[in-house]
């Protein structure tokens, strides 16, 4: 050891993540370079990949043509329709878990026998119940989504610190303040981080469910253009599809960055 | 308002937690409980403010409470249990609003209690933006707020600096004498047991069962550091508290 000073080293970054922007863009845009440079050079075969340029041109088309609108207008209201039931319910039915012992006790291994059942695998079922229309595509996103969510909710319940709710008690609140004004808010961050997953599937499903029995929709383009081999239009369909995951993952950022404010 | 404990016992499942506990709050006067870790002096506050029934025995009110209170027994807790995503004017309304309090009628109140807490620049701050001592002194207004006849208080200067304590512990004594209310205030801290209380008991090891009930002439106002009759006293309850201890160690040798 020599006797000269040194400056402590530095131990303490990371562990906390920070906003950096455009790094997602960057990703995405240097992965597109990759396999634009890739298909034009040569060691990608068009037969494996298609070309991005080509896809975007598909993509431009198709909205020229107007058919991306009718495509889209029609997967958003399904999938907007069966996921706002299925997470309205899922919260309901979540926090209700959470709160009374009884229903714990009753649903806990119900949900637990639904969750692992493939939804699609009940696409005939659902045929049958709500007919070939939209009635069965609603259902089948809504229980796709409702599992999820009442599996975080309640989760997210059973997390709030006991001590605020014990600080509620030794304050005289009544039950209803305790739960709107302490459990819920306490619950949020849970529930929001759990809606992520359940829209992921919601879109997952949206898809299976046009795949069957649709004319039209994102899911029913991608199937049509899959018999085909149409790679071009496949890959167009599967960005709108991320599009959307990208959009829904976005506006829960956006509502967890208004609702938590007050998180560290 | 009064309380009295007659006989009180309790016990988590087959371990006994407190064993006949007979004591008298009187109205107006501070009780300090002091007792080695895990003896139950948390648990008798709860049993105290109704948040959990004793298995034998009883709490008693005797009298009722002043009128304008609304929370008659009132908890300051350790870790102040503020509500994050609540302002430190909605961490006070929040007590309020169930009574029927809002708007300028809850202002009023809610700063008078900050002011008495000296808490008056900090009205929209999150809890997240205070220090502790400042947490603990917003959890201090909540209470202020809803008028209680009886202030339970468990440790709550025990998360917080020796500074930041003194000092809270000076800002309790000018609340005190500025409107003296009842409390019942467990702790840890001997000091604090001798500076702030009108009568001390000291619990004995698990089972807490009632060792000593010590009553301190001095008024609270006329308590200095250094005071050879307050130094005696903390003397007499170190030993007693040692006492307990060594007692505590030697029953783990004997197992
Ligand atoms: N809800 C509970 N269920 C079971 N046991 C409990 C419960 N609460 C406390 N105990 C046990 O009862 C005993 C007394 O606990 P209590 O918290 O009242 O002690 P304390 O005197 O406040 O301790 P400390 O000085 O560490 O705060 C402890 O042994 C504890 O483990
Ligand atoms: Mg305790």
């Amino acid at each position: 050891m020599s006797d000269a000073a040194r400056p402590v080293p530095f131990r303490g970054g990371g562990f906390r993540p920070v906003a950096k922007r455009g790094a997602g863009l960057a990703v995405f845009v240097a992965l597109l370079a990759l396999m634009e440079w890739g298909t034009r050079v040569g060691w990608i075969s068009n037969l494996t990949l298609p070309r991005p340029s080509d896809v975007a041109t598909t993509l431009i088309d198709l909205a020229r043509s107007g058919l991306l609108w009718t495509h889209l207008s029609l997967s958003l209201s399904r999938l907007l329709a069966g996921s706002v039931l299925g997470i309205t319910t899922g919260i309901g039915v979540g926090v209700a878990i959470g709160l009374f012992s009884y229903v714990r006790a009753g649903l806990i291994p119900l949900v637990a026998a639904l969750f692992p059942i493939p939804k699609i695998a009940l696409l005939p079922l659902f045929v049958i119940w709500f007919g070939i229309d939209e009635g069965s595509k609603y259902a089948l996103i809504a229980l796709g989504t409702f599992t999820p969510t009442v599996v975080s909710t309640y989760g997210a319940v059973d997390n709030v610190d006991r001590t605020l709710i014990r600080m509620g008690q030794s304050f005289g609140l009544s039950w209803a303040s305790i739960v709107r004004k302490i459990v819920l808010p306490g619950a949020l961050p849970g529930i929001l981080s759990g809606l992520r997953v359940s829209i992921a599937i919601g879109i997952i499903l949206l898809v299976a469910a046009e795949m069957l029995g649709a004319e039209y929709g994102i899911g029913a383009y991608i199937l049509q253009a899959g018999s085909l081999y149409d790679l071009e239009r496949l890959f167009a369909g599967v960005v709108i599809l991320s599009a959307l995951g990208v959009l829904s993952s976005w506006l829960i950022g956006l509502a967890e960055k208004r609702l938590l404010r007050w998180r560290v | 308002m009064d309380l009295t404990l007659d006989r009180v016992t309790h016990r988590y499942g087959d371990m006994p937690v407190l064993k006949d506990i007979s004591l008298r709050i009187p109205a107006g006067r501070i009780l300090c409980v002091i007792g080695p870790s895990g003896c139950g002096k948390s648990t008798l506050l709860r049993l105290i403010g109704g948040l959990e029934r004793p298995d034998e025995g009883q709490v008693l009110q005797l009298g009722t409470p002043p009128p304008g209170c609304l929370n008659p027994l009132t908890y300051v807790f350790q870790d102040f249990a503020l509500l994050p995503w609540r302002s430190v004017a909605g961490n006070i309304s929040l007590v309020l609003e169930d009574h029927g309090i809002r708007g300028p009628a809850a202002e009023t109140i809610i700063d008078d209690v900050l002011a008495r807490t000296k808490l008056n620049d900090f009205h929209n701050a999150l809890p997240r933006q205070l220090s502790g001592g400042m947490k603990q002194r917003v959890a201090i207004a909540r209470a202020l707020a809803v008028n209680p006849a009886v202030m339970l208080l468990d440790e709550p200067l025990s998360a917080l600096d020796a500074q930041t304590r003194e000092l809270l512990m000076e800002d309790l004594v000018a609340l005190w004498e500025r409107a003296p209310f009842t409390g019942v205030y467990v702790t840890h801290n001997l000091a604090e047991a001798v500076r702030l209380g009108h009568s001390i008991a000291v619990l004995s090891r698990r089972p807490g069962q009632l060792r000593e009930l010590i009553d301190v002439d001095v008024p609270l106002a006329d308590r200095q550091p250094g005071d050879p009759q307050l130094e005696a006293l903390q003397a007499r309850l170190w030993q007693l508290m040692k006492d307990e201890a060594m007692a505590a160690d030697q029953e783990l040798l004997d197992v």
